[in-house]
């Protein structure tokens, strides 16, 4: 892979995280006084313009975003509003609880998802294609809060099986990871398939069954690393939705990820907080791409070898 | 229609949609189309089909239960609310809030798309440039985060919130649009009217779009319910339609509070939304096999 190639993709990387970042200054600010949002009515004017000085909200926006930048380039993301915390600090605390349940979510996902797309795409056409094809088209017009709440009725408050909110145990765990993995899974699952069934109506395919290979040979060395392609793309793009998701399956089951303390730092207009979690969020994202492009590369030699002569 | 003058596609639109041979149609398919036809009818004469005025109280007859339930009321078929609101009546005005803004959203990206699509590939240059950046930075943010922090902090505007979700997926249609108008260029009819001294926007209006259009429809049916889940997910977290309005999510949001002493609340719209989302897909899959064979996944 061409260094180019990778210089070229790292400051697009950056650019995308630079916008991000931008646009959510701007917009967070273009919204009215946070000071007047958090304090109490009734507090007199020097208390607000104290606060304002403090929070260095009294100057002009574009001096605002300056010193923003150029904080953030000396790795400084402002103090938390609402506690004087150190507004990183205060979302990494949350980023392994986050981290945990999108793990968990993924690997459901993809454990479910991967296998039950190559067997529909294996028996393509019959009765058991359509049947994981169907639950497949469920599971992905199944709104994740709706799913969340249903599981919730059923395991916890009829069954009692499940705890409905926290993160104590592992326990704990089981009932957002499902919810959240079970759209991403069903979509995985027909990528798998139609990734699946497009390989095997390649002329390698054929010359391998030329060439005599067997099934399983034909199977595991020819079929599935060129179907893992298009599998790996998509799953690096839909990162950002998962994430999305997230938020929302943290609201439902009281998980106290990142998306909690967004939720919670939006309704109280925790600036620093807000921005820090879309730095972190956008990171993550442009990451996942990032490594998804890389990854083609390495997958498939044939954009390999075309990007060095591109290039 | 128009497509006649060009040679394409070779069947007729009829034939393409299915309506050639409803009998060739699987029961499922005309089962969603059922029931998204019924979603229209709501969205269009909801307020002619609610028994109660949708914000009307009846704190006597707070939280009843749904009807073959015991201690349902036959008045309340779908239950009522915490402040004793008919349910049905709520039922059917979030359903039109709902699918009229995600029908308004959807079709204000396609069109935004589309037309930023055929830009790009007219002007190529500095213009294309700066319309596939967008297109990358569209697709490379996440986007359903920021429009949270923008819902939250722009306040309750059902315009901001329509124009996120306007926002939200034009870049699809963008890039469908550029590639399919670059080939579609150098077909022989494009060049014929070129040549016959057919202005751009003639030949783009008239020959180029309706040759294109299926994989756009497609695309509108896929975006479809990604649009209502993305209402839904904003409304349900307190974003997006706030109350006195109410839309589905908005009425699941607000149920989950009662989820041990009235499931209904939840579950209602829960389920409507659901059937809703899964009926668009099952449509969006038959069209997207018929419509245009190139773009199954």
């Amino acid at each position: 892979m061409s260094v180019r190639f990778v210089i070229v993709k790292l400051l697009r990387a950056i650019l995308t995280i630079w916008l991000v970042v931008t646009f959510v200054f701007f917009v967070l600010r273009l919204s009215g006084d946070p000071v007047a949002q958090l304090l109490p009515d009734d507090v007199d004017k020097q208390t607000v313009q104290f606060y304002r000085e403090l929070w260095g909200l009294d100057q002009p926006v574009g001096v605002q975003y300056l010193r923003y930048i150029e904080a953030l380039l000396q790795g400084d993301l402002g103090i938390s509003f609402r506690n004087n915390l150190d507004a990183f600090q205060l979302v990494m605390e949350r980023v392994p609880k986050t981290a945990l349940l999108g793990g968990t979510a993924l690997l459901f996902a993809l454990g479910f998802g991967i296998p039950l797309g190559i067997y529909a795409a294996l028996h393509r056409d019959t009765a058991i294609d359509r049947a994981i094809m169907s639950v497949a088209v469920f599971g992905f017009s199944l709104p994740n809060f709706f799913l969340g709440i249903m599981l919730i009725l059923i395991f916890s408050l009829q069954l009692r099986w499940l705890p409905s909110s926290g993160s104590g145990t592992w326990w704990h765990l089981l009932m957002p990871a499902v919810t959240l993995g079970t759209g991403f899974g069903a979509q995985i699952a027909r990528y798998a398939r139609s990734a699946m069934i497009d390989v095997t109506n390649r002329a390698y395919m054929r010359t391998a069954e030329a060439k005599g290979a067997g099934q399983t040979r034909k199977l595991y060395v020819h079929a599935l690393p060129n179907a893992a392609i298009p599998i790996v793309t998509i799953t690096g793009m839909k990162i950002g939705e998962l994430l999305g998701w997230a938020v929302v399956t943290e609201t439902v089951f009281a998980w106290p990820g990142i998306g909690r303390l967004l939720t919670s730092a939006v309704a109280m207009r925790d600036l620093a907080v807000v921005q820090c979690i879309m730095l972190i969020l956008a990171v993550t994202m442009v990451s996942a791409n990032f490594i998804v492009d890389l990854a083609y590369g390495w997958l498939d030699p044939r954009v390999r070898a075309q990007r060095q002569g591109e290039r | 229609m128009t497509i006649a003058a060009a040679p394409a596609p070779s069947r007729p639109l009829t034939h393409r949609l299915g309506l050639g041979g409803l009998r060739r149609v699987p029961a499922v398919v005309l089962i969603a189309f059922a029931v998204l036809a019924l979603a229209l009818v709501v969205t269009l004469f909801a307020q002619f089909m609610m028994p109660y005025d949708y914000d009307a109280m009846n704190l006597r007859a707070r939280l009843t239960p749904p009807l073959p339930w015991e201690g349902s009321n036959p008045a309340h078929p779908l239950g009522t609310d915490k402040l004793g609101r008919d349910v049905l009546s709520r039922l059917l005005i979030a359903t039109q809030t709902s699918i009229a803004l995600a029908l308004l959203g959807t079709i204000i990206g396609a069109v935004l798309g589309t037309v930023l699509g055929f830009l790009a590939a007219h002007f190529r240059g500095i213009v294309d440039e700066v319309i596939s950046a967008l297109v990358d930075f569209q697709a490379a943010m996440p986007y359903f985060i920021i429009a949270l922090a923008v819902l939250a902090f722009m306040g309750n505007s059902i315009v901001v919130f329509l124009f996120l979700m306007a926002i939200y997926g034009w870049e699809k249609y963008a890039r469908i649009t550029r590639g399919l108008v670059l080939s579609a260029r150098e077909e022989g009819y494009a060049r014929a009217q070129h040549a016959l001294g057919a202005g751009p926007l003639r030949t783009y209006g008239i020959h180029i779009l309706p040759n294109i259009v299926s994989p756009l429809i497609v695309q509108l049916t896929v975006n479809f319910p990604d649009t209502i889940l993305f209402e839904t997910s904003l409304s349900f977290l307190g974003l997006g339609v706030r109350p006195p309005l109410t839309s589905l999510g908005q009425m699941l949001g607000d149920g989950r509070d009662y989820l041990v002493t009235a499931w209904w609340l939840a579950v209602v719209p829960g389920l409507t939304i659901f059937l809703v989302t899964l009926a668009m897909s099952i449509v969006g899959d038959f069209l997207r096999t018929h419509l245009d064979p190139s773009l199954q996944d």
